[in-house]
């Protein structure tokens, strides 16, 4: 797609992408600023969740330009084995080992409990292990897995937004604690050789009956609940437990059109009918998940789907990665760092993050905004 | 008169074309046919080597067509000469390479020097053995990974099963110091019939009289093996050493779909990590001046190395 973008090219007339692209897609001149023709239309963004609108339409973040309509709502959540929670001898054995009830976590150290309780447990004459969690190298996983946990210990990227002071933020002692704990859920609640797992395989390892709780994305939720073996009444859904705060991390896309289209007037048509309410709802009834409020508001929203309630509360408390032109080296930079420590066993996570910290610094100095 | 062919060309030619034709040198002629070659050799290699040290002097990023371009002087190559992780990843590449190249040496040349002798079902063996050389190393790959699987994978079975290791309690592939060794399985797995094949053609170059000799000089096997056949094989082997090492220099397509370069940085070889500051960070400047490094490297070494097998084959 960048590569596309990047030659001018006009392959696509509409681009749905990352949440992480839009800064570079507006510095660059790849997107088409929406704010005019929103107008004209009287397509406000006011009628889109506001979370959505900041994550995956402004730029400079939080600021009215718009380069995208709020397309795709997504976030990391959880999903686990309803039929193995209400068994009576599960039940009993966690009560009796915890002292509670074997309920969805409300925090995330009430999460790794329940992990930890599964791992290596005999169910059905298999053994089960506690959770699928992100792990992956190569792309982003293992830093949309570990901001699940930093996000919920309260982590930021910089002390003052948009100042780019990282020290003693990204490295605040939550921080180091949230990652410590991520490192000890691979390392006590994970499948073997589950060391570089995305997402296909969460969903594997969940299809096949080896975990009791997996994370994924929202999008993939609809398709869970109508598989055949694992899903229907035998799985429920929870959103990312909280620890100091509630959080989660976000996926998702906006709508762009591209700069370089030879069809700007279709384009824009299409954003005009997407936008529409009526074709909102339409969507969400096919399992695209609609960020309009007409569709989010309604009270009977929560029972559309078994996991509706979940996505509007992970929506409440989303947060994303830095959306920088540069994200891509932002990212990678925070792959290798992780990765590094929470499967690779080098350094403490202290030293993770101060390194991030280091690889960041050289990152916006290079981008002249440090 | 003259039936050259550069006159029948001229009388197949149109008068003006002919005239011009029979005016042109043989050398000239020589340089007609041969320049399509060269300017495309220029235009392939030579210009875009050129255009990548001129970069690697710059700020350049490739995604970023907007940013102005600075002149960084030799920034790039103090920040990728200065960097522990890139040193690291050489390191990582040094042992691969070392370790792959000993590994399919001493195993191809073993097999080509069973398979020489004469003997039933020689042509079918030999056929099976060069089959993992047939395979697209994404297909390697990606085979490899359920083979080293420690739930389902056989490597880890068999394992349990000679040592009673529990299967599930260690992964090839995962942390512990095992993923490096476990590329260099594969690779030598794949690659060692091909250093196999050129021993091969080294021995059955290896002219029978020889040995005859040496059998009336009542010389031992061994004494056959140090002085005859060794020393007639090693530019076969040489060259096989040059063609491994070059190709694992910039080994990527098996180790990525293998590891992913990981667990952390534990495989990750230069070009791997150059594909990803190229094409992943978009960082294209420091990237033109981590691929100019890496290509003095390899060209140097390879000149050293070409020079000695030149050597080798004068003796």
């Amino acid at each position: 797609m960048l590569n596309e973008l990047n030659s001018d090219g006009q392959l696509c007339d509409l681009l749905i992408g990352d949440s992480q692209w839009i800064g570079g897609g507006a510095e660059n001149g790849h997107y088409v600023k929406l704010n005019e023709f929103f107008d004209a239309n009287a397509i406000s963004m006011d009628d889109f969740a506001p979370a959505t609108v900041y994550a995956y339409s402004t730029w400079p973040k939080g600021t009215p330009n718009y380069y995208a309509l709020p397309a795709m709502g997504d976030a990391n959540g959880w999903f686990y084995r309803k039929d193995w929670f209400a068994r009576d001898d599960i039940k009993a054995a966690f009560k009796e080992k915890y002292g509670r009830d074997l309920a969805e976590p409300k925090t995330q150290k009430e999460l790794l409990e329940i992990a930890q309780f599964f791992q290596g447990r005999e169910i059905d004459g298999q053994k089960v292990y506690g959770a699928s969690i992100f792990t992956e190298r190569g792309s982003e996983g293992i830093t949309m897995g570990a901001t699940g946990a930093l996000y919920a210990w309260g982590f930021k990227y910089e002390n003052t937004p948009g100042k780019y002071d990282m020290e003693g933020a990204v490295n605040s002692p939550a921080a180091v604690e949230a990652l410590e704990f991520y490192k000890e859920f691979y390392k006590t609640a994970t499948p073997p050789g589950y060391d570089n797992a995305y997402m296909e395989q969460s969903l594997d390892a969940f299809k096949s009956g080896q975990v009791a709780m997996a994370m994924n994305w929202f999008a993939f939720f609809p398709g869970l609940y109508a598989d055949p073996n694992t899903g229907g009444d035998k799985i429920d859904f929870f959103v990312n437990p909280a620890q100091n705060q509630a959080g989660s991390t976000l996926g998702g896309q906006g709508i762009s059109v591209v700069s370089y289209t030879d069809n700007m007037d279709g384009a824009l048509e299409y954003i005009k009918w997407f936008a529409n309410p009526d074709v909102q709802k339409k969507w969400w009834s096919m399992g695209g998940y609609s960020c309009h409020k007409a569709v989010l508001d309604d009270p009977n929203f929560v029972n559309t789907a078994p996991f509706a309630g979940d996505f509007l509360e992970a929506m409440g408390g989303v947060q994303d990665f830095w959306q920088e032109p540069a994200y891509a080296s932002l990212l990678l930079a925070m792959q290798e760092r992780l990765h590094n420590y929470i499967v690779a066993d080098q350094g403490t996570a202290k030293e993770a993050l101060d390194g991030l910290i280091a690889d960041w610094t050289e990152v916006f100095e290079d981008e002249g905004k440090l | 008169m003259s039936h050259t062919p550069i006159d029948r060309l001229a009388h197949a030619t149109p008068p003006a074309m002919a005239r011009r034709v029979r005016g042109l040198s043989d050398r000239a002629i020589a340089w007609l046919f041969v320049a399509p070659t060269i300017f495309l050799l220029l235009a392939i290699n030579i210009f875009p080597l050129i255009w990548t040290v001129r970069l690697s002097f710059t700020n350049y990023a490739a995604n970023r067509p907007g940013r102005e371009v600075e002149w960084v002087g030799l920034r790039n190559y103090t920040r990728i000469l200065t960097d522990d992780g890139i040193w690291a990843n050489m390191q990582t590449t040094a042992h691969f390479l070392i370790w792959t190249i000993a590994l399919q040496v001493v195993i191809g040349f073993s097999l080509a020097w069973l398979i020489n002798r004469k003997f039933k079902g020689n042509d079918l063996l030999t056929t099976l053995i060069v089959l993992p050389m047939m395979l697209s190393p994404a297909v390697v790959g990606n085979f490899w990974t359920f083979l080293y699987q420690p739930q389902i994978g056989l490597i880890n079975y068999v394992v349990e099963l000679f040592t009673g290791i529990p299967a599930s309690s260690f992964s090839m592939l995962g942390p512990g110091g095992l993923a490096k060794w476990s590329i260099i399985i594969v690779d030598t797995w794949m690659w060692t019939p091909f250093v196999m094949l050129i021993c091969l053609a080294g021995l059955r170059s290896i002219p029978d009289y020889i040995y005859e000799a040496a059998e009336i000089d009542r010389a031992s096997k061994w004494r056959q093996f140090w002085t005859i056949t060794l020393p007639m094989v090693l530019p076969f082997l040489m060259l096989a050493v040059l063609f491994r090492g070059i190709e694992n220099f910039k080994m990527f397509d098996m180790v990525v779909l293998l590891t992913g370069g990981g667990p952390g940085n534990e495989t990750l070889l230069a070009s791997i990590d150059l594909k990803r500051e190229a094409f992943e960070k978009w960082r294209t400047g420091y990237s033109s001046a981590y691929a100019i490094i890496l290509f003095v490297t390899v060209f140097g070494l390879a000149s050293i190395y070409v020079k000695a097998l030149n050597k080798v084959k004068e003796r």
